[in-house]
């Protein structure tokens, strides 16, 4: 199954990835600017491999993409990616629109279980 | 228009759904609270769910199967965590395995449904959050969040049509 694009497979990867704190704020400070994965180690209180793993968990996800510069790794968003996550959290949207308007159609067919409005009847 | 806003949180990925009903509060309470109305709006035409045990107590249970065109089956449950008739209801809501046990590996969302009276009808405010980061460090494998494309994917046929005469979704605020 497919979902805005992309696979069950790539979906799982993107949600796996955003549902970590250290991942999001990794992300964040990707799309303000470009920062080294050495800067992203001194920010959080864990070493640079444990930071170096989320950054590929978010590259694994398309998330970042890393560029090497000189000896220091660059890490990117890629706007694109964070478009289909947002296109994933939109088709849950579009799910419980779906959902509200067919309470919306049982409650107007559905039979009242007392007449409130009298002056509503449909003279059946 | 029933959808009044929706408010997405790409940070802590949740999603806030305000809805306006032309109904008491009492008859929106029935379609959470009956199980055959609940059924009739869960799941899409093409995948109508059937609620198997519906115990809207806290720490009760409600369990579901929605069937597809092809007979596939995706089954779900709901733990209630809170529950004041017919105001709020909270439950966690799940997947579970063809057995109909909670499927441990995959995660849970929040989710959080108040009632209100607005002008004469009902407001419906439906929170949701998904999984936190603990659960899924515990996981550490991917296929977590495939609650994504099973529900929302079963519904898409249903939708495609619908949006076809409700115009797009960008038209209102």
């Amino acid at each position: 199954m497919v979902v805005g694009g992309l696979t069950d497979e790539a979906v799982d990867r993107l949600f796996h990835a955003l549902a970590d704190a250290t991942r999001r704020d990794i992300l964040h400070r990707c799309v303000r600017g470009e920062p080294s994965v050495s800067r992203l180690a001194d920010v959080y209180p864990m070493s640079f491999a444990a930071v170096q793993k989320h950054v590929a968990v978010l590259e694994r996800a398309g998330l970042v993409t890393k560029e090497r510069r000189g000896r220091e790794q660059l890490v990117r968003t890629d706007p694109d990616a964070v478009d289909r996550a947002r296109r994933v959290l939109d088709e849950l949207e579009t799910a419980w629109r779906g959902r509200v308007d067919r309470m919306a159609e049982l409650l107007a067919h559905a039979p009242q279980p007392e007449a409130s409005k009298p002056s509503m009847g449909h003279g059946s | 228009m029933s959808v009044v806003s929706v408010e997405k949180d790409f940070d802590s990925l949740s999603l806030i759904l305000v809805a306006d009903f032309d109904a008491p509060i009492e008859r929106v309470w029935q379609l959470w609270a009956d199980p055959r109305l609940l059924e009739r709006w869960w799941g899409p035409p093409t995948h109508p769910a059937t609620v198997k045990k519906h115990h809207l107590t806290v720490g009760g249970e409600v369990t579901y199967v929605m069937t597809g065109p092809g007979g596939e089956t995706s089954r779900g449950w709901w733990r209630v965590t809170s529950v004041d008739p017919p105001r709020s209801l909270e439950f966690t809501d799940g997947f579970a395995n063809q057995d109909g046990t909670p499927n441990a590996e995959m995660p849970t969302t929040a989710v959080q449904m108040r009632l209100t009276e607005q002008d004469g009808g009902a407001r419906m405010e439906l929170r949701f959050v998904f999984d936190s980061s603990e659960h899924m460090e515990q996981l550490e494998r991917w296929g977590a969040f495939e609650v994504f494309p099973q529900s929302v994917g079963q519904m898409d046929a249903l939708l495609a049509a619908d949006s076809k005469t409700r115009g797009t979704r960008e038209s209102n605020g």
